[in-house]
């Protein structure tokens, strides 16, 4: 059984249909790609599911139950964490606090929060920033404590919003490592991703959709030699 | 660690020991009161300040605290101090309802809510003549002559909302306070029931500033809707008392009460009589400037920017010698 089954999901806002008809399956373990040129509509699929956004039409199933409806600190209780393309910290809270608030998510006393966030902070390389306030982290700090602050709520399924963009070459590499070391501990990611390097080398699959519609599916070459996703690329004469 | 002890122990010295040392009632009522605004600005710095849900509207409460007490002698025969629990327990109720609407809207749509609750709260009890008897005002007989144990039960008010504020603040309800403040999305994707803690927010707010409204109601034995659910004297004055004393501060409320009492009493009495009269009209102007001040050169409050203080007189008592 899948872990998490979007089905036939239609998002529309008024006249415009921003996500139209999509389906895909995310499985236990795996790490699911999904690509697409600007305003394809991958963070609106986010947005719906964990229900920022009401769905117009479709369902989403997470091991096996609809969450459809459901409100959002719900789908994380149940095992969806998620980062921001546009990363949100808490300014004004320290790093660790910051991923301390989000430990209380499964653990209700405030030594064992802190411990677990102390855990977490060092599984991602954040552990020396801990006392600095969220605010003066650089960009890749801070897309780290997104990251960070989403393992905290011992996810089933993460959700990754364009962790690697505005990163730089190092930066890049240490946040594949990141992502793969995650999947070794049994969380499976769906992510959205724009660099090719990191979507070409850790997705086990790829979804592309373009005009939210699904455009290809499958292992990254299948998709890379896709012509409807050349197209949508790079246009139609390379195609 | 030593001298903080000493702090604390002299500090708690002067408290216990001031109505014994300072016998003018004067003196004394000015302390009650500011200990009185210490419960109001803290219960306020708790939604504001840390739950990032600025109120315009602390006046419900301590209205409805008031109000509750002095309906158990004119309505039911007993003591106001009976008020003083049912009061917080009203404003809670009360709170319910103001989060129940108020919540749905955000930043400063939520304050303005909160503003025009407080209007309606006052003209629902100028008008309900047959509950609150109206303009009229109620009136009680004090229990005490001395006000010693006023002193002392507001001292004991003011600290334990200071400790269970605190204690608060260090648990998990505290972080997810500060987490709706910062990002109310974020706060909701990391699993946080936003809707909940912020009615939870609410409600401990609620229930030591009705406390206080019921402890007003038994010391000055004298309310009308214009004076308790005033929008100048208690909501904004509950403002002030958090921004220039500190928001998100654990003591800058009580330091901002006892400066705003303080500073609101000089300007009443045309600064202790050495003044003409009319400074006392210009107090709303003096607190106006004092807002200003706060802002541009101390936006944390006395309390938050407590070291860029001492930076600036250590820097002037140099230069100076």
């Amino acid at each position: 059984m899948a872990l998490l089954e979007i089905k036939n999901l239609t998002k529309s806002f008024r006249g415009l249909t921003a996500v139209n008809n999509v389906s895909f399956e995310v499985d236990e373990g795996e790490i699911v790609s999904l690509i697409g040129p600007n305003g394809a509509g991958k963070t609106t699929i986010f947005n719906c599911i964990n229900q920022f956004f009401p769905l117009t039409a479709g369902d989403i199933i997470f091991r096996g139950k609809s969450i459809k409806g459901m409100k959002t600190y719900k789908i994380c209780q149940l095992g969806i964490g998620r980062t921001f393309q546009v990363v949100k910290p808490l300014k004004r809270m320290t790093v660790l606090d910051n991923v301390t608030a989000s430990s209380f998510c499964r653990i209700n006393s405030i030594q064992d929060a802190r411990r677990k966030a102390i855990e977490v902070l060092e599984f991602c390389n954040l552990l020396s920033e801990k006392d600095k306030l969220a605010r003066s982290l650089p960009i890749g700090g801070r897309k780290r404590l997104e990251i960070a602050r989403a393992l905290a709520t011992e996810p089933k399924l993460l959700l990754l919003d364009e962790t690697a963009a505005g990163l730089n070459p190092s930066e890049l590499d240490e946040a594949i490592d990141l992502i793969r070391r995650i999947r070794e501990t049994g969380v499976s990611i769906l992510m959205v991703e724009h660099i090719m390097k990191v979507v070409m080398t850790i997705s086990d699959r790829i979804h592309a959709i373009n005009f939210g519609q699904t455009i290809a599916e499958g292992t990254p070459e299948e998709v890379a030699n896709n012509k409807a996703v050349i197209e949508a690329y790079l246009g139609e004469k390379h195609a | 660690m030593q001298r903080k002890t000493i702090f604390w122990g002299i500090l708690g010295l002067i408290a216990l020991g001031f109505p014994l040392v300072v016998r003018s009632p004067y003196y004394q009522h000015l302390v009650i009161i500011s200990l009185m605004w210490v419960v109001i600005g803290s219960s306020w710095n708790l939604l504001a300040g840390y739950t990032g849900q600025v109120s315009f509207g602390h006046a419900i409460f301590f209205g409805v605290g008031a109000y509750t007490a002095g309906l158990f002698p004119t309505h039911l025969g007993l003591s106001a101090w009976w008020g003083m629990l049912a009061g917080g327990i009203i404003s809670m109720l009360v709170a319910l309802f103001v989060g129940w609407v108020c919540f749905r809207l955000r930043g400063p749509y939520f304050a303005l809510a909160t503003l025009a609750g407080g209007e309606i709260v006052r003209l629902i009890a100028i008008n309900w003549e047959s509950l609150t008897e109206g303009m009229v005002g109620i009136l009680i007989i004090q229990s005490f002559k001395s006000k010693l144990p006023y002193y002392y039960i507001v001292l004991i008010l003011a600290v334990a909302s200071i400790l269970v504020i605190d204690l608060i603040m260090k648990s998990k309800w505290g972080y997810y306070f500060v987490s709706i403040r910062e990002d109310q999305d974020a706060a909701e994707s990391m699993g946080i029931n936003t809707t909940l803690y912020k009615n939870v927010s609410l409600l401990v707010s609620a229930f030591f500033t009705g406390m206080a409204g019921a402890f007003y109601m038994n010391y000055m034995a004298f309310i009308d809707p214009e004076v308790v659910f005033s929008l100048h004297f208690i909501s904004i004055m509950a403002i002030l008392v958090g921004i220039v004393g500190g928001v998100a501060t654990i003591w800058g409320p009580a330091v901002g009460a006892f400066i705003m009492v303080g500073l609101q009493e000089t300007f009443r009495s045309s600064l202790f009589g050495l003044a003409p009269k009319w400074i006392s009209q210009a107090h709303a102007l003096a607190f106006g400037l004092l807002v200003i001040f706060v802002i541009m050169y101390l936006p944390n409050g006395i309390v938050g920017d407590w070291a860029t203080i001492k930076r600036v007189f250590m820097r002037t008592r140099r230069s100076a010698g």
